[in-house]
């Protein structure tokens, strides 16, 4: 975890309410993909956590979905900027595992944190498939993205405007081989469904509201079969047997 | 330039304290800094029974401040003794304070039993402030009588000094700060915070899970800073003052209303150091003021 001072590159609009922030500065305590920032935006009180969909050097890739006041805030944000950000949040993604065909399904801005997943994966030779989760054509984002790493990828929209008419589980059957491990990214009903149509290990990253982000208000936790964790500390990501759903 | 304070026996490097339910068991601060700077360390509140606290949604953010319902999530207090504790001392080798709280009498008794029997616990903090668990918590701290009486019964098993954190959502915090003293207590902690709640426009529902939260951050100060004044003047013990404070200027204008120590709380979870810059500014601005030891200052403005 490190506080440290980042410069706007880019801030562009990528897809319907989605966008994308390049930011140029200290990505040193990013240690795992599915990890997060949180971001001080002038005038909130509270820090805006959003999911690392890439660092690389000093180069830093956001995507963030406009969903509320800060996030209306940070689309304004133009390039040379200065943001405080804390990095190298939460555990993110373990890939340490025995597993052979790992599946990644990510639904809406979920997708984001996949990407450095993917990235990250394919560079030890375990490229996954990809199944990407939108509401429709106009909120895509990213898939060709994957495509260009080696990922065979899946689009599927819930009002069938383009890839394959559905959520995320049902374009995960258009694949001829069965994974062997689940990464899930993405609002809780489509981690449920996931959890629901994969009886496979996997592991699964939650979103919660947080308050400070890393671990000191216990603001953002969430109950599980080894008791209670912090989304912000212990997770974001959990491993599938440790959930308990509502 | 004195920084040194006094808290009914505690003796402190430094008055900035960081305020229980914002700085967790310290030890996840210990990444960022050393944190035996600080004066001392309130830790998480802590019931009997290890508690999950409310549904989440828990935080809520407001205009200068935010709003949590976290719900005295805690693994108990053995937990807390015997592993959480321990970890902290790790990296902290002052006294700390444990914040406790209950639902019942005999709960927050036990409790103190328990903490007066640990080494690295230098005072306690009586909480009958918490704005969010229902019977208990608040509703032993916005009445005299309540506040007296439990006071009282817990003041019987600690040989370490007791003090007692109340909450703003009264009429009259004085008057029940003076049933605390009278009780026994060696200090008061204040205020907790403030009964808020916020509605998300989408959904026309409030935003926390339970409804209601406590209200904190730099918005609260005034009211905090209010009365903490008001309390100085009924009391003779020492007060711990909190509510907003996020500079070293906060800390020294709590210390001219009536405030012996300081505790900073929402400010650490938006900036991690907050603690630890306002002890390093705070030479810098005493000088500036002309003030050579802090403890001149306590009262000051009465």
């Amino acid at each position: 975890m490190k506080k440290s001072p980042f410069e706007i590159i880019s801030n562009e609009l990528i897809a319907k309410n989605i966008y994308r922030m390049r930011l140029s500065g200290d990505t040193s305590a990013i240690s795992a993909a599915g990890q997060f920032v949180n971001i001080e935006l002038p005038g909130f009180f509270l820090r805006r956590p959003i999911s690392v969909c890439d660092a690389e050097g000093d180069m830093l890739t956001l995507i963030y979905k406009v969903v509320g006041t800060g996030t209306e805030f940070m689309r304004e944000l133009t390039p040379g900027q200065s943001l405080d950000l804390m990095t190298g949040l939460g555990n993110g993604f373990d890939i340490s595992g025995e597993f052979k065909r790992p599946m990644l399904l990510g639904g809406g801005a979920g997708a984001a944190p996949l990407y450095l997943l993917a990235k990250k994966l394919c560079e030890t030779g375990k490229n996954p498939e990809v199944v990407l989760g939108f509401n429709s054509a106009d909120e895509v984002f990213l898939s060709r993205d994957f495509a260009s790493l080696g990922c065979e990828t899946i689009i599927t929209t819930a009002d069938g405007s383009t890839g394959i008419k559905g959520f995320a589980p049902d374009g995960a059957a258009v694949f001829h081989t069965m994974p062997d491990y689940i990464f899930c990214c993405g609002p809780k009903p489509m981690l449920r469904a996931v959890y629901d149509a994969f009886d496979l290990p996997g592991q699964y990253s939650f979103e919660e509201r947080m308050g400070c982000g890393f671990g000191a208000c216990m603001g953002c936790s969430m109950m599980t079969s080894e008791g209670a964790k912090r989304v912000c500390r212990d997770g974001p990501v959990f491993k599938r047997e440790v959930l308990i759903w509502d | 330039m004195g920084l040194n304070v006094n808290l009914a026996g505690l003796e402190l490097s430094n008055p900035v304290i960081p305020a229980s339910g914002t700085f967790g068991f310290g030890y996840e601060f210990a990444e960022l800094y050393d944190i035996n700077i600080l004066g001392s360390i309130a830790l998480k509140g802590t019931t009997l029974a290890p508690r999950f606290g409310n549904p989440t949604p828990r935080i809520a953010e407001c205009t200068s401040g935010m709003i949590n319902s976290v719900g005295l999530q805690n693994p108990g207090i053995d937990a807390v003794i015997s592993e959480e504790i321990p970890k902290l001392a790790r990296f902290y080798t002052k006294p700390v304070i444990a914040n406790i709280s209950g639902f019942s009498q005999d709960e927050y008794v036990t409790c103190c039993q328990k903490a007066n029997a640990v080494k690295e616990i230098g005072a306690v903090e009586l909480n009958i402030s918490c704005p969010n668990v229902h019977n208990g918590g608040m509703s032993f701290g916005t009445s005299a009588d309540c506040a007296f009486e439990l006071t009282k019964a817990v003041k019987k098993v600690l040989s370490k000094p007791l003090f007692v954190k109340l909450s703003p959502n009264v009429t009259d915090i004085a008057s029940i700060a003076k049933a605390c003293e009278e009780a026994g207590a060696d200090g008061i902690s204040l205020i907790n915070t403030l009964l808020g709640m916020r509605i998300d426009l989408k959904t026309r529902k409030p935003v926390i899970a339970n409804k209601k939260g406590g209200f904190s951050g730099p918005a609260i100060f005034p009211v905090a800073l209010r009365m903490v004044y008001e309390v100085y003047e009924a009391v003779k013990i020492p007060i711990i003052g909190m509510g907003g404070v996020t500079s070293a200027r906060d800390v020294i204008e709590m210390m001219l209303a009536g405030a012996n120590a300081v505790q900073v709380g929402a400010a650490n979870l938006i900036d991690p150091y907050a603690c630890r810059d306002i002890i390093y500014s705070l030479p810098e601005e005493m000088e500036k003021l002309g003030i050579k030891n802090i403890t001149d200052i306590i009262g000051g403005a009465h």
